[in-house]
């Protein structure tokens, strides 16, 4: 069969390269821009090659925070998704107090980031805040101003209220799509309410646990707004995440160079670690097949 | 393998039924004997899937007792009554071998790995899967998953009663046979009571000793295949089984006649006059149509099917269908009916009543 060759229609795809291109390419390559040059005012720039990233992959301050924000990521999923994959567990099936649930959970997920910075700064604040009042009153010594410990709970409890029902939504999803027959099946069988979730829930449910995951570590992983509100990176650079870090530099210091060499970095230890880990997963997938 | 009692069994969806419309499953009676086969046959919604639940387990039912070999297992778990079931969709542990999903059941009950590794080789010998049981369940065909269910569910030397919710529905037309044959073949080499639900007359009356009809959560006819055939007790069941099924026509039955409408048609025996719904059923095969012999009828349509043609007539104002044969000519001309006396049965109510004299219901077959 001949195909039709019109090279026009290379036209039709224009209208969304433009798009991308003022969206996404042109600002990045800003950054490209601002990474492999130095200024010193008067918008005078010089070429500065691959310092600014030698001087950052020497910098103690971002290796610094990079740790953090592995640590806070990997924590984060640790607690969330499975407590998200247990809320969904426990969730009614059908009826009212489904629909009940569903609204209840997504609540969360739709009040502003800043807002619920602000909430949970109030919250844990010891001489107004309900929590950090209840606390100091039962003689627990919890102060997120001062005591980087109760910092990094604070910011912890804050991500996990803020998105668990994320994960809880997604895995309830993934269990509503079993039939019932599995369970009549599993019963017959007289599998342990253990081995219904090892051997039909989980399986059944990998596929948006697996998006789930991914969703969660990169958001956590760009994360800003909140823990900037709660803590502003402190006590010290205690809470300082990557993001945070950024900011400081960028707009706080106006480094601009490094900043750049900095966010080219991040963005690609990102795009890195999101790769690993569909691959991973996705190979996973196949090998069970 | 036990004999499966259902004894006063009825069942409701709703909390608390008052008339008989709210049950599914009307009031029931009935053995189902050890080792038989038996087909679940009705329309959809018709019931059978709640019995079958019933059976099972899955479902209790808001009246009556089920007993097995005696034993009154009404409110027991599914897990202790000792059933396989099928269903419709194949229901296999996608992460698990073919072997791990055949052990599943009886590691779930404690027995050692010898004796598991034992029955497992001998089960997947019996469902000829032998070369499969290293294999990830995930990615086989529907046909063998519906298999490996069938083997979880023998793998047990205790098993009750087998029991199958249209098992084949996904299951590709030309592996449907196979799958039917496979299975007749097990139940005759080692003898489980099984109970199959499904909705195709063909799979019904091909796969059962005996088929139970249900039509709106009621069991109108228990009977080999031959015997719905010959002698529906209910004018379901001659209209659900057979292709074409059984004629009915409303009539006006005294003595041996039948009216319907301006025509009179004989009948075997004598009947009481009756009152309520009269109507004669009568199969298009024990219909024939002649130049001369019988009374008048005008041919609409013939459909030539294969193996027989198939007649679209009317009849006194009536839809009917008569079969003829293959090699039957059929012409232009042929405007009689006739049919067969003794294969005409009468109805009142939908239920067959029998000739005056008559002994027993089974006896004219």
């Amino acid at each position: 069969m001949d195909k039709t060759v019109n090279q026009k229609a290379w036209f039709l795809v224009l209208p969304v390269l433009i798009l991308v291109a003022f969206s996404a390419v042109i600002p990045l390559m800003t950054v490209v821009n601002y990474s492999v040059q130095d200024t010193f005012g008067n918008n005078q720039f010089f070429w500065a090659g691959l310092e600014w990233f030698e001087e950052m992959l020497n910098d103690d301050r971002m290796w610094g925070a990079l740790g953090r924000q592995l640590m806070f990521s990997g924590i984060i999923l640790l607690i969330q998704i499975p407590l998200g994959v247990f809320v969904a567990l426990n969730m009614p099936k059908k009826g009212f107090w489904a629909s009940f649930c569903l609204v209840v959970m997504s609540l969360p997920l739709l009040i502003p980031w800043n807002v619920v910075g602000t909430i949970w700064q109030i919250f844990g604040r010891v001489d107004i805040g309900l929590l950090g009042h209840t606390l100091a009153a039962l003689g627990i010594d919890y102060n997120y101003t001062n005591d980087p410990f109760a910092a990094w709970v604070t910011i912890i409890v804050m991500d996990v209220w803020h998105w668990t029902s994320l994960v809880a939504l997604l895995a309830y999803a993934g269990l509503q799509s079993i039939p019932d027959a599995y369970y009549q099946a599993a019963k017959i069988d007289q599998a342990s309410r253990w081995k219904v979730f090892r051997f039909i829930e989980l399986p059944k449910m990998m596929g948006v646990l697996m998006i789930a995951i991914l969703l969660r570590f990169m958001d956590s992983f760009m994360i800003y707004t909140e823990p900037f509100v709660v803590t502003g990176g402190g006590p010290g650079s205690t809470t300082t995440l990557l993001s945070i870090d950024l900011v400081k530099m960028a707009l706080g210091q106006f480094d601009l160079g490094p900043a750049a060499a900095f966010s080219i970095m991040y963005f690609l230890v990102i795009l890195l670690i999101s790769w690993v880990f569909y691959t991973v997963m996705t190979n996973l997938d196949k090998r069970e097949g | 393998m036990a004999k499966i009692t259902l004894d006063n069994l009825a069942h409701s969806y709703l909390p608390s039924p008052t008339t008989e419309d709210d049950f599914a499953l009307k009031e029931l009676n009935h053995d189902w004997v050890d080792g038989a086969a038996y087909a679940l046959l009705g329309a959809s919604g018709c019931g059978k899937s709640t019995l079958l639940n019933i059976i099972s387990g899955l479902l209790h039912p808001s009246q009556g007792r089920i007993l097995f070999d005696g034993q009154d297992v009404t409110h027991a778990p599914t897990a202790e009554r000792n059933i396989a079931q099928v269903f419709q969709f194949p229901v296999v542990y996608d992460t698990m071998t073919v072997q791990d999903n055949l052990a599943f059941p009886l590691r779930n009950r404690g027995h050692d790995e010898a004796y598991v590794a034992a029955r497992v080789q001998e089960i997947g010998r019996m469902i000829g899967m032998e070369e499969m049981l290293k294999k990830k369940a995930r990615g086989l065909t529907a046909d063998a998953k519906q298999k490996i269910s069938l083997g979880r569910g023998m793998v047990r030397k205790d098993v009750n009663a087998l029991l199958f919710d249209e098992p084949l529905t996904v299951i590709d037309p030309h592996m449907k046979w196979e799958l039917r044959t496979q299975l007749k073949k097990l139940h005759h080499d080692f003898g489980h009571t099984m109970i199959y639900v499904t909705h195709d007359q063909t799979e019904a009356l091909t796969f059962a000793d005996k088929v139970v009809v249900m039509y709106d959560g009621r069991v109108v006819q228990i009977g080999t295949p031959e015997e719905l055939f010959e002698q529906p007790e209910h004018t379901f069941v001659g209209y659900f089984i057979g292709s074409p099924g059984m004629n009915v026509l409303p009539a006006q039955v005294e003595g041996t006649t039948a009216q319907v409408g301006s025509q009179a048609i004989q009948l075997a025996g004598g009947y009481k006059a009756a009152s309520g719904k009269v109507e004669i059923g009568v199969r298009p095969e024990f219909a024939k149509l002649s130049q001369t012999e019988g009374l008048p009828v005008t041919v609409r349509r013939i459909e030539d099917v294969g193996r027989h043609k198939i007649i679209r007539a009317n009849f006194e104002g009536h839809d009917i269908n008569i079969i003829a044969g293959e090699d039957d000519h059929v012409s232009a001309d042929m405007n009689r009916v006739s049919f067969d006396p003794a294969r005409v049965n009468v109805y009142v109510n939908d239920w067959r009543v029998a000739p005056e004299g008559a002994q027993s219901v089974g006896e004219a077959a």
